[in-house]
C-alpha cells in the first residue's frame, strides 16, 4: 500500500509527468515561468485545484450522471480556482497582480480536467487527491526548471536575488531576451522531454 | 465509459445539477463577500504606496523605527500617507477643486462610464476615454506646506494602457518621480520602466520650458548632460519610451492637468 501511495504521488514528477509525457498544460507553462515566484505560486494554486477537485469529484463520482458529468466537473473545478483567486487577493496581492489572468486560466488546464475525467471518476476519494496533489508536483517540477532557466538567463536573478548582474544595472551580464518572452519556454520543454527520454526510452511513442 | 448503477432520470439529473450549483454558488459567494475587506483594504495599499513613491516619501514609511513603532509595514504606510497626503478631487476641465468622495473615486471605471467621460480631442496618449474628473494629491511637509503634487496618468504603451503617477515639486514644473503601477510591458526591455535606474533619471527635470510650453522629452541614445528637458530613451523599446512621452504630454497638456496647474500656480485652487 505504501509504494501505491508513493507511485500515484510522485509518479506524475518524471515517469508519468503531466506535461512531458501527457503533453498537458503547456500553455500555462509558457506564461508563468518568466520567474521562478510566478511559477512557485502557481505550481501551488493548480496543486490545490487539482487535489481538491479530484478528492471532491471522486467523493460523489457515483452520484454523477454521467450525461452531464464534465459539466458538473467544471463546476467544481471553476469554483476552485475562484477560491484561489481570492484568496491569492487577500492574502498576496501582488503575486495575484502579476498572475492575474493566469489564475483564471487554470479552469482551462488540461491537466485538471484531464486527471479528473481519468483518474477521479474511478477511483476512491483518498487516493484521487494524491493522485491530484501529485500531477500537481509533476506540473510544477517543469514549471519550477523551466523558470530556472528563464529567470536566470533572461534577467540573471533566481527568485528576484541578482546572480549575474545585467548590462542595464552596469553589470557584464547582456539579458537573452528569447528567454524573457513567453514562447522560449517551448525550446525548453522540448529539451526537458528529450532528456527525460533519454533516460526513460519507454516513453519514446512508437511510430 | 458509463457503467451507472441507477437509471438515469431527467428529473434526476436536473435536480443533481441544481444542487452541486447551489453548494459551490455559496461557497464562492462566501468567499468573496468574507475576503472583500482584505482585498479593498490590499488594493488601496497598493495605491498609498505607489503615491508615496512618487512623492518620495515611501522611505521615510519604510524606516526600520517607524515600521517598529506603528507595528507593521503596511501601517506605517497608512499612516504615513494619512500624515501627509491629502487628497483632493478636480474637474479636469475647469481645473478647480469639486465636491467628491475621493476614497470611492475609481479612474477607470469613470473612463468606462459613457456619462463620466469624454472623448479627447487630439488623444496622443492613445487612452480613448478620459474620466470628466481626476483625484490629484498634494503632499505636505511637516509645516503643513505642499511641498509635493502627486498626478495620476495613464497612456498606451507598447501592449497595453500603462498607469502610473507622476510627482512634481510644487512649481509643478520641477520632476520629482514618474512612477509606473500597472502596466503590461515586455520584460527586460519596456517593463524597464520600473527599473530604480531608469527612475532614478526623472528627478530634477523640467517638464515646461521657460515660455511653459511643455518641454519634457524622451531622447533616443541618450540625453546629452545638462538637458533638464531630456530623459534617455530605454534601449530595445521605443514604442514604450514613445507611450511614456506621450503621455506626459497629453496629461500636463490643456486636455489633461494644464487647468489644473494653471489655477494652482495662480493660486486659485481653492
Amino acid at each position: 500500500m505504501a509504494t501505491d501511495t508513493k507511485k500515484v504521488l510522485f509518479g506524475p514528477v518524471v515517469d508519468n509527468n503531466p506535461i512531458a509525457l501527457q503533453v498537458l498544460g503547456v500553455c500555462s507553462a509558457l506564461a508563468v515561468t518568466s520567474s521562478l515566484a510566478n511559477a512557485l505560486v502557481m505550481t501551488l494554486a493548480v496543486m490545490l485545484v487539482t487535489g481538491f477537485s479530484n478528492l471532491f469529484i471522486s467523493l460523489i463520482r457515483n452520484q454523477i450522471p454521467s450525461s452531464v458529468r464534465i459539466i458538473v466537473q467544471m463546476v467544481i473545478i471553476a469554483s476552485l480556482v475562484i477560491l484561489v483567486d481570492q484568496v491569492l487577493k487577500a492574502f498576496s496581492y501582488q503575486l495575484s497582480k502579476e498572475l492575474s489572468v493566469f489564475i483564471g486560466l487554470i479552469i482551462t488546464n488540461c491537466i485538471v480536467m484531464g486527471r479528473a475525467e481519468a483518474f477521479a471518476m474511478k477511483e476512491k476519494p483518498g487516493v484521487s487527491f494524491l493522485d491530484g496533489i501529485g500531477n500537481g508536483l509533476g506540473y510544477g517540477a517543469v514549471l519550477m526548471v523551466v523558470a530556472f532557466f528563464r529567470e536566470l538567463f533572461g534577467f540573471g536573478t533566481l527568485f528576484g536575488f541578482e546572480v549575474f548582474t545585467l548590462v542595464q544595472n552596469d553589470g557584464w551580464y547582456q539579458g537573452n531576451g528569447l528567454l524573457v518572452l513567453p514562447f522560449s519556454s517551448f525550446f525548453i520543454i522540448g529539451l526537458i522531454i528529450w532528456a527525460i527520454r533519454q533516460f526513460r526510452p519507454e516513453q519514446v511513442e512508437k511510430d | 465509459m458509463s457503467e451507472t448503477k441507477k437509471k438515469e432520470t431527467f428529473r434526476g439529473t436536473v435536480g443533481f445539477v441544481f444542487i452541486i450549483c447551489l453548494v459551490c454558488a455559496a461557497l464562492v459567494s462566501i468567499a468573496a463577500v468574507g475576503l472583500k475587506p482584505l482585498q479593498t483594504a490590499n488594493k488601496l495599499l497598493d495605491k498609498q504606496t505607489k503615491i508615496l513613491e512618487a512623492s518620495g516619501l515611501l522611505a521615510i514609511a519604510l524606516k526600520a523605527e517607524n515600521i517598529k513603532a506603528l507595528g507593521g509595514e503596511s501601517k506605517s504606510i497608512v499612516d504615513t500617507y494619512e500624515k501627509y497626503v491629502d487628497a483632493k478631487m478636480i474637474s479636469l476641465a475647469t481645473g478647480k477643486v469639486i465636491e467628491g468622495n475621493v476614497k470611492s473615486f475609481d479612474e477607470r471605471a469613470d473612463a468606462r462610464d459613457v456619462n463620466k467621460s469624454s472623448k479627447p480631442e487630439d488623444d496622443i496618449a492613445g487612452i480613448n476615454r478620459q474620466a470628466d474628473n481626476a483625484v490629484v494629491y498634494l503632499i505636505n511637509d511637516e509645516q503643513g506646506k505642499v511641498s509635493t503634487i502627486v498626478l495620476p496618468i495613464v497612456g498606451s504603451g507598447l501592449w497595453d494602457l500603462m498607469y502610473g503617477f507622476v510627482g512634481l515639486e510644487s512649481d509643478l514644473n520641477t520632476v520629482k518621480s514618474v512612477i509606473y503601477s500597472d502596466l503590461k510591458e515586455t520584460p527586460g526591455l519596456g517593463a524597464e520602466v520600473l527599473n530604480p535606474k531608469w527612475k532614478a533619471l526623472w528627478p530634477g527635470k523640467k517638464m515646461f520650458d521657460e515660455q511653459g510650453n511643455i518641454a519634457i522629452q524622451i531622447v533616443k541614445g541618450g540625453a546629452k548632460a545638462g538637458n533638464v528637458y531630456g530623459v534617455d530613451a530605454l534601449s530595445g523599446a521605443t514604442l514604450t519610451s514613445n507611450g511614456v512621452e506621450n503621455t506626459l504630454h497629453f496629461w500636463l497638456g490643456e486636455e489633461g492637468y494644464g487647468p489644473f496647474i494653471t489655477n494652482y500656480r495662480a493660486g486659485g485652487l481653492n
